[in-house]
């Protein structure tokens, strides 16, 4: 019976349209609401689908490294995947906001889906898409700049403000949102390097949130910080999650069992499971989740 | 059984007895290269000093009409051979200059002949008998001096000694310089970009990598040979000249500077790229905004030592024509010029040692230039030295 959950999810879904609404401004528009609701979702919260994915694999050069994944990706949501590390989570993230597209010998089959817009059709431009889905990495990479240039370049360059108010407005609301504003308000022109590793991350994500995208990618946005760092940045996904989709690799368990609404288990570039999270943990469908949360495994 | 701590030591005193063999010979070849840079630059102070002072006489010199005519009579019959031609030559333009001059009688210093300024530094004795008398009494009177030859830093070059400057050749340098950098630092910068950000990783430019590592391995003057067929024989740039010196120099510094900026760019981690990437930024704003910045002094560095290089090039611009005979300098990138190797070249083939000093001069001169030039690459290098 392990893999019914799995199976209802996938077969609810109606087959990807790709051009449903081609004819609208794609970012104009709230995103479609969902009405083929998987077993797997809360019945409870009210949610939109945010990316939708359909068999999607991806190859660097003969090796296969993301086999036939589907996925739903709901808007305001935490969304965690874990699984032993080299099974493709990194990968699958790059593929939302198409970072792949900068390795080579990369080449994908598949949907990946966002308002309706396959993000890997020909006439999606990769710039767009990433200023929709914002990412954060496992290293904190601050550009070699102030604190105030880290915030206030991304949304200068995509044009959203012109005068210097704006924008000076812009880098606090992202860098308070980032819950960063009270430790750097008085420093905000020395360089973002200077600070330390769980400030250089959360302003990383006031980098990424400045542009208010819709989706944040974040690649296991702790695992070069501090327990204490870890906390903070864990509160943050949490509040964020109520104006950003957030999607996130984490090799740590409980880390995935305190933020995520939903988890997704990857195997050897296959998902096994995805499930909302309490169902995860608790009660997982599949033999394979089973035995990786408990530490049977990898 | 493990082993005892005697034991091991005596193990280890062989060791430790090699290592400090090798330490003493490292430091042995760092003493060797240190001393022979130490013997090779007091050497050329030593012999180049003496061109930095010049021999001056202090004598009564007669504006009158008669000077004007014959500028030999504007001075005593017994001082006159010691006195350089030089001075002679330009008195009339200088009595033109300054009419108030005229009928006066001034004591002054004027530049002595190279004769007796080479005897008055103990190397070359080839005065007469009789100069020699009157030159000494010269020097007993305090009339006869050796003093800080500005010449050598504010002519071309002459066939009198010391009339011989340093200084055309110097303009020459800087304006072959010019054209070098205005050609291959923004060529040189692009290529580098193109082939480390934008181009695919394929054979072809594989083999364009593999093709600018040798070029930046060719004998200079082959480089010569290709800009006089090239720039001189096909295009009709004009011989001698700092347009075709400096793009002949071009050609070498190119690949130079090509292999230094991609250095630079490689050294830029990925993680900034991925970081602009993910904000949205197309290739162009990746590179514009973060890599070069980041990337700049090292871009620098490389291209301030490729300048260096070029400098001290010699052969190439011989080849091209540039160890032309240049008494006064012209600031136009197309008339003959010299530059400072070439002018040392020439002075070194000269036999006087009043030519020789000269040359060593001209080392020294060319020396601190590049030691100058090297130090700003390193202080560029250190100031804007970024961690991240
Ligand atoms: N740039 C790349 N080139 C080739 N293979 C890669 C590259 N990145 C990842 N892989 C391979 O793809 C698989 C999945 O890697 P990744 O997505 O990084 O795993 P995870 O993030 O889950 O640890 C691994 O087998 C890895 O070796
Ligand atoms: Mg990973």
């Amino acid at each position: 019976m392990n893999d019914t959950t799995l199976q209802n999810f996938q077969t609810q879904q109606d087959p990807p349209t790709a051009s449903k609404d081609a004819a609208r401004d794609p970012y104009t528009q709230a995103p479609t609401p969902d009405k083929g609701q998987p077993v797997t979702r809360n019945e409870n919260v009210e949610e939109n689908l945010s990316v939708r994915v359909r068999d999607l694999n991806l190859w660097y050069g003969d090796h296969q490294a993301l086999k036939d994944i589907s996925i739903d990706i709901f808007a305001n949501t935490v969304t965690a995947l874990i699984g032993p590390s080299g099974c493709g989570k990194s990968t699958f993230l790059r593929c939302l906001n198409r970072m792949n597209d900068l390795i080579n010998s990369v080449s994908i089959k598949g949907l990946v889906e966002m308002d309706g817009h396959d993000v890997n059709a020909r006439g999606m431009d990769e710039v767009a898409l990433r200023r929709r889905v914002g990412m954060v990495f496992q290293k904190p990479n601050p550009f070699p700049k102030s604190i105030y240039e880290n915030v206030a370049y991304a949304p200068r360059m995509h044009d959203m403000v012109s005068r210097k108010a704006d924008q000076d407005e812009l880098v606090e609301r992202a860098l308070r949102d980032a819950g960063l504003w009270n430790e750097v308000k008085d420093k905000l022109h020395e360089p973002g390097t200077s600070l330390s590793g769980g400030q250089q991350q959360r302003l990383c994500i006031a980098r990424a949130i400045a542009v208010r995208p819709d989706v944040i990618l974040m690649d296991e946005p702790t695992s070069a910080l501090d327990p204490i760092s870890t906390a903070t940045i864990e509160d943050l996904m949490d509040k964020l999650k109520k104006d950003f989709t957030i999607v996130t690799v984490t090799h740590n368990m409980q880390q995935a069992a305190r933020v995520a609404d939903y988890t997704a288990f990857f195997h050897l570039g296959e998902m096994i499971e995805y499930n909302a999270t309490k169902q995860m943990f608790s009660n997982p469908h599949t033999k394979k989740a089973e035995d990786y949360i408990t530490g049977r495994y990898g | 059984m493990s082993q005892s701590f005697e034991e091991i030591s005596a193990q280890l005193k062989k060791r430790h007895r090699r290592s400090a063999r090798m330490k003493w010979m490292t430091m042995g070849a760092l003493i060797l290269s240190a001393a022979f840079l130490v013997v090779f630059i007091s050497d050329m102070v030593v012999r180049g000093w003496p061109a930095f002072q010049q021999a001056q006489l202090q004598v009564e010199v007669s504006y009158d009409e008669q000077s004007q005519k014959l500028p030999l009579a504007a001075v005593d019959e017994d001082v006159r051979p010691l006195i350089s031609r030089g001075f002679f030559r330009s008195l009339p333009r200088e009595m033109e200059n300054n009419p108030e001059l005229m009928g006066t009688t001034q004591t002054r210093w004027v530049i002595a002949d190279s004769r007796v300024d080479q005897f008055l530094k103990g190397n070359e004795d080839r005065l007469r008998p009789a100069d020699k008398e009157t030159l000494q009494a010269l020097v007993e009177d305090g009339r006869a001096a050796l003093k800080f030859n500005t010449t050598f830093f504010t002519t071309g070059d002459s066939k009198m000694p010391e009339l011989a400057g340093i200084a055309s050749a110097a303009i020459g340098t800087v304006m072959t310089m010019l054209v070098t950098m205005a050609v291959c630092f923004p060529i040189g910068v692009m290529t580098a970009v193109y082939l480390e950000e934008f181009a695919p990783d394929n054979r072809l430019t594989q083999l364009i990598e593999i093709n600018i590592n040798n070029l930046a391995a060719v004998p200079s003057i082959l480089f010569g040979l290709l800009g006089l067929a090239i720039y001189i024989s096909f295009f009709g740039v004009p011989r001698s000249s700092p347009l075709v010196g400096g793009l002949t120099l071009a050609l070498m510094t190119l690949p130079v500077i090509i292999i230094s900026t991609r250095a630079a760019l490689r050294s830029v981690p990925d993680s900034i790229r991925h970081a602009a990437f993910g904000v949205g930024c197309s290739r162009w704003q990746v590179v514009r905004d973060h890599v070069l910045p980041v990337s700049l002094p090292g871009i620098l560095t490389g291209s301030i030592i490729g300048l260096a290089q070029a400098m001290g090039e010699t052969a190439p611009l011989i080849i091209v024509g540039m160890v032309a005979f240049i008494p006064d300098a012209s600031i136009s990138i197309t008339d003959a010029s010299t530059v400072m190797p070439a002018q040392i070249f020439t002075w070194a083939s000269e036999p006087n040692s009043a030519f020789a000093e000269k040359t060593a001069g001209g080392i020294l001169v060319l020396l601190a230039v590049l030691i100058f030039l090297n130090a700003l690459a390193v202080w560029l290098r250190n100031k804007f030295e970024r961690r991240w």
